[in-house]
């Protein structure tokens, strides 16, 4: 379960959101610009409120009354960027085990052969970032996320930067990352389509507010021209 | 008719000495200085950075002054640490090796500060949701990222102290054998009748080092770039 309400000033515009989550996979939609972004980071600790709480499950992460605010690096939350952010001076099988490396802890074989499977990653271990493809890239990006073994995972949009052929070739990809890793997931993205296969619940922002909560029904209200 | 005498090669080794020690002393302090000055933020750092870029802009021999009154042996720093570390600057090749330290430092500091402020951030921030604390992030993603920036300030670091003079020959003086560098030599030789002939050997000396430090310091660079660019 997952509590949100966070306040902050970016420049002109207020983001003032809150909302909760307690399945399995929740979006954030809206219009580009409209404070998704910022909120994830926020939840993530790349961002801190100026206001407000953030608590997963029974930790608190941020909460200004009190002045907690857990660093990044200690919350466990995984976060697959909009471009990858793949270390580039490493070969993907060291991002992939990044995490791991850093914690000290001895790898575990069965989940990185699990998670090699279902993203289909296994014959890119040796290359470097800079040789995959978008939607290879895309997919490391994610496995490097799920093998920290995160309490929560953050996608931002995550097939923006694709072409549709890429997008259709990571979507089932992404709806197998729901079903199988058990992780909860917070999707951002402007794109319905994309929403209504992975997620089940939609959290509507717009100008750095809440405007609706609900199942993906939320999603055929919406005009096509908004979701460009 | 290209022949060196024992005294060119005491002076072409303990100047290789001197600007390798100097280049592997300034090193960590180099890293450590353009890191606050690429990243942090705080009162005085203008100041900080006028004082690194100081030896740029001072005639050297102001710098070799200043080196004396506070390292030479009856200096209030340079007694303390003979007195309490053993170390010695004045008249030592250790001292050579200090004043070349500091001229090269801004030069040093500049490159891989440039380097650093080039990082990308947002690698660093993933980085942090894998569980990477500040100082892991620094050594696993920020250092190695600006790898070909800090070879070209060793590099540079180590040109500019091969060359030093003016702050070498007033704070240690010009002694063959423990301060009298490649520079100090070729002064000295001109200054005799006829000397120029043999200070010519060791000018090509001088030509050859800088020339092969250039390239290894390009194919370093080249090798760390190749790197991070995926080959």
């Amino acid at each position: 379960m997952l509590a949100v309400h966070v306040e902050r000033q970016l420049g002109e515009f207020a983001v003032n959101v809150s909302f909760t989550s307690d399945t399995a996979a929740t979006a954030l939609f809206g219009p580009s610009g409209a404070g998704k972004t910022s909120v994830i980071n926020m939840i993530a600790g790349l961002l801190k409120p100026e206001r407000g709480r953030i608590v997963l499950g029974d930790d608190v992460l941020f909460d200004s009354a009190t002045g907690i605010n857990v660093p990044a690096w200690r919350r466990r939350i995984g976060y697959v960027f909009q471009e990858g952010r793949l270390f580039p001076h490493f070969s993907v099988r060291r991002n992939l085990d990044y995490a791991r490396w850093i914690s000290g802890h001895t790898r575990n074989p069965n989940q990185f052969s699990h998670v090699i499977e279902m993203l289909d990653v296994g014959h890119l271990l040796d290359r470097r970032p800079g040789k995959l493809s978008g939607g290879e890239r895309q997919r490391v990006a994610v496995g490097r996320a799920l093998l920290m073994q995160p309490r929560l995972l953050l996608l931002d949009e995550p097939l923006a930067s694709l072409d549709a052929a890429r997008k259709r070739e990571i979507l089932p990809y992404l709806e197998r990352l729901r079903d199988d890793a058990r992780v909860p997931l917070i999707y951002v993205s402007h794109n319905a389509a994309e929403i209504r296969r992975v997620v089940s619940r939609v959290v509507r922002l717009e100008s750095g507010k809440v405007v609706e909560t609900g199942g993906i029904e939320l999603l055929d209200g919406v005009r096509a021209d908004m979701l460009a | 008719m290209f022949e060196l005498s024992p005294q060119d090669w005491t002076a072409i080794a303990l100047s290789l000495r001197v600007a390798v020690v100097s280049t592997l002393i300034a090193l960590p302090f180099g890293i450590a200085i353009a890191t606050v000055l690429a990243r942090a933020s705080f009162w005085g750092k203008s100041a900080l950075d006028a004082l690194v870029h100081l030896p740029l802009v001072l005639p050297p021999v102001v710098t070799g002054y200043l080196l004396l009154v506070t390292f030479g042996r009856k200096a209030p720093v340079g007694a303390f640490l003979a007195d309490h570390f053993g170390i010695v600057f004045s008249f030592r090749w250790t001292g050579a090796a200090l004043a070349c330290g500091v001229m090269a430092f801004p030069l040093m500091v500049r490159a891989i500060r440039l380097s650093i402020e080039a990082v990308d951030r947002r690698l660093e921030h993933a980085a942090a949701t894998l569980g990477a604390n500040p100082a892991w992030t620094f050594a696993t993603v920020t250092l190695p990222l600006a790898l070909p920036g800090i070879i070209a300030g060793m590099m540079l670091a180590f040109a500019r102290a091969l060359g030093e003079f003016g702050a070498t020959i007033t704070f240690v003086s010009n002694i063959p054998g423990e301060t009298q560098t490649i520079s100090a030599a070729i002064y000295t030789l001109t200054q005799v009748p006829g000397g120029d002939a043999a200070a010519f050997n060791l000018v090509i000396v001088a030509i050859l080092i800088s020339f092969a430090a250039l390239l290894a310091s390009e194919w370093f660079a080249r090798r760390a770039a190749a790197r991070l660019h995926g080959s």
